[in-house]
């Protein structure tokens, strides 16, 4: 009692477990010096989850531990341990663990009188003496109680157990199986008052999910929700996505889309890095084509990309884009491009999610590809869907991954209808939809919406051609809007049109030119003419002119022939 | 009671019964188990048992081998097969069920 008294003012000590994911949900580990329950369905990963809690304490911490097994015994254990890469057999011949196997057979067993658990207790401290033990873990001390009748005394020698474990300071995790309307069959949490952790294990659909949650944390704040959590090959690791927030970076830079009339449609320059992209449409539509150019495209700039196929392998992946000039399989064996093929039924949705963030935090992408992200909807319903989806969103956004979402619908109209869930989520959304017009079949590509950036509004002819996608505008014509032959047929009207117009105006400019060839003649005559009326009336000038001095000289001779009788005036 | 030595050595060979009785330390369980045990012994074994009294607080490693939780727990190792009787012994009837020296017509 009066050690207790002493520390009132300290905050609580805690103890990370160095698993995955269950320090972040316990806000730094389980308590120090303190036991922990860990409750749940057989099955529910609770022996794991004891034996992970040591072995990371003594491979990151260096706290060795003990594990003292009420249930299986220490060469199952081993076994059970190597699938996950622990080698149980060496880390206790390096004495950094102690397993202490606790087995009664009721069938052997009278009870004639009084007694105590100092045994157990013996036996535990020789344990704890062997390696110095920092930790330990009980598995399942529940067990004892359908080998022991006197309960009374058991209870009492439980609470004299946890009691003496916290004197030693020992972080202690105890294992307990789920009853019928409480966290343990028989209690436990009676003595273990500290932390309660909650494993699950749900099965909806027939695909079982595991979750674990925190239920009880006296002296700290803990995540409350049910975290979903993984038993693969490194161990244990939970996932506790949802306490991502609304704080993730925002980078402005645009990445191609590897298509450049698409990337045309985007301001110029394609979407944002870290943003996430839906392509929904029908089936056959080319959405999963468009995240292989999305996918090359992050290649060909040297980053990675991780292509999520829920339908096809990636043989058939690679052989049929190989079909649209889109070769994959270079950065493939370069290791740029991975994927991930599973059926969507293979796993629950939060398995599927864990699966997902896994492979990602191995592979270091900038780019996933969910093809086809509906699929997930076979597995659970739309809201367990949605709030998969914005975990898994929210997880790209914080690691700046770009995530594009093929969705594939059913009926063209209800379109906008079936992906309202999740559209919201979504920053950039485009909508291929199948167009029938003279009994073809064409593809149109929408922008429905692509937040933060200026973006064309029209649609676009959406063409598989040898190599790759590609874009072409539509033509608005008055009888709608037309794509594919009637688009080319009325492009084909069009320069036909064109070509009879050329050819009126090059017969109007050729008689143009006769006339004015006339006008020209014309001019030259007229301009003859009056030279000619000109030159007759110059002469007839020099006429009158040469006339007029004949006479005066006439008159003159006359004059002079006249004065000869006069006498002369002058001189 | 005072170590982990051969108590009732009888004669020998004829000897078919091995019994162990682990306790920890002096306390009164597991001197009122001793004694019991001695009362019964004297009465329906007399002559034909061998007895080793563990005190596990000196020997701590040897409460793996048998299996021992509680103390004090008596165990039969011969004749087999193995049986155990936890209790200070005191219920003279469940022990004699226990060590199979009376049929346990009223027993379960």
């Amino acid at each position: 009692m009066a050690a207790t008294v002493a520390a009132p003012m300290t905050e609580l000590e805690k103890c990370p477990t160095g698993i995955h994911g269950l320090d972040e949900v316990t806000g730094g580990g389980l308590p120090r010096g303190r036991p922990t329950l860990v409750c749940g369905d057989a099955g529910s990963g609770k022996t794991v989850l004891a034996l992970q809690f040591l072995v990371q304490g003594i491979r990151q911490f260096n706290e060795p531990g003990v594990f003292i097994a009420f249930e299986e015994n220490p060469q199952d254990l081993a076994t059970n341990m190597a699938s996950m890469g622990v080698d149980l057999n060496q880390l206790c011949a390096e004495n950094q663990l102690a397993i202490d196997w606790i087995h009664l057979d009721a069938s052997e067993i009278e009870e004639a009188g009084e007694y105590d658990l100092e045994g157990l207790f013996i036996r535990i401290q020789c344990a704890l003496q062997r390696v110095h033990a920092r930790r330990i873990a009980l598995d399942s001390i529940e067990a004892l109680f359908s080998s022991l009748k006197d309960q009374g005394m058991l209870r009492s020698e439980l609470r004299r157990l946890f009691a003496w474990m916290k004197d030693q300071q020992l972080t202690a995790l105890v294992t307990g199986e789920r009853g019928e309307g409480r966290f343990t069959r028989h209690g436990l949490e009676e003595y273990v008052a500290d932390c309660v952790i909650s494993l699950d294990h749900q099965l909806s659909n027939q695909i079982s999910t595991r979750h674990m949650q925190v239920i009880k944390y006296r002296g700290s704040a803990h995540g409350d929700n049910q975290y979903p959590f993984l038993i693969g090959k490194t161990g244990l690791s939970v996932f506790p996505i949802t306490s991502v927030g609304l704080d993730c970076p925002a980078p402005s830079e645009q990445i191609s889309s590897g298509v450049p009339r698409l990337d045309a449609m985007l301001r110029g320059g394609g979407f944002f890095r870290g943003s996430t992209i839906l392509i929904s449409g029908a089936a056959g539509t080319g959405k999963s084509s468009l995240a292989a150019h999305f996918a090359r495209a992050a290649c060909e700039r040297g980053e990675r990309a991780l292509y999520f196929a829920f339908e096809e392998s990636r043989e058939q992946i690679i052989r049929n884009m190989r079909s649209i000039g889109i070769d994959l399989a270079p950065w493939v064996e370069r290791d740029l491009l991975r994927f991930h093929a599973s059926r969507p039924s293979l796993c629950g949705l939060e398995t599927h999610l864990a699966g997902i963030l896994a492979a990602v935090e191995e592979f270091a992408p900038s780019f996933i590809a969910l093809d086809p992200m509906t699929d997930f909807i076979a597995v659970g319903s739309q809201s367990e869907v949605k709030c998969m989806l914005t975990r898994l969103v929210d997880f790209l956004k914080m690691k700046q991954i770009t995530g594009f979402f093929t969705s594939l619908t059913l009926a063209d109209h209800s379109n906008e209808q079936s992906e309202a869930g999740i559209s919201s989520l979504i920053d950039c959304w485009l909508l291929v939809r199948s167009l029938e017009q003279n009994g073809e079949r064409t593809r149109a590509l929408y922008l429905l919406k692509s937040r933060g950036m200026a973006h064309s509004s029209q649609v676009r002819e959406f063409l598989l051609t040898d190599t790759g996608v590609d874009l072409v505008d539509v033509c608005v014509s008055a009888g709608g809007v037309l794509t594919g032959s009637a688009r080319r047929e009325y492009e084909a009207r069009q320069l036909e049109a064109r070509v009879r117009h050329k050819e009126v105006l090059a017969r109007k400019k050729v008689h143009l030119e006769r006339r004015r060839r006339d006008m020209e003649a014309q001019i030259e005559t007229l301009r003859r003419q009056f030279e000619e009326e000109e030159a007759e009336m110059t002469a007839a000038m020099k006429n009158i002119m040469e006339a007029d001095v004949r006479a005066k000289n006439d008159r003159d001779a006359l004059t002079r022939s006249r004065e000869y009788d006069l006498a002369p005036q002058h001189t | 009671m005072t170590t982990a030595v051969t108590e009732e050595e009888q004669k020998d060979s004829t000897t078919r019964w091995q019994l162990r009785l682990y306790v920890a330390g002096h306390t009164t369980k597991s001197a009122a188990a001793f004694a019991n045990l001695h009362k019964i012994c004297d009465e329906y074994l007399k002559g034909r048992y061998r007895l080793e009294v563990i005190d596990l607080l000196r020997q701590p490693q040897l409460a793996a081998g048998d299996q021992i939780l509680a103390v004090p727990t008596l165990v039969r190792n011969l004749p087999l097969p193995l049986r155990k009787i936890l209790g200070d012994l005191s219920n003279t009837e469940r022990v004699l069920v226990g060590l199979d020296l009376r049929p346990a017509a009223e027993k379960e």
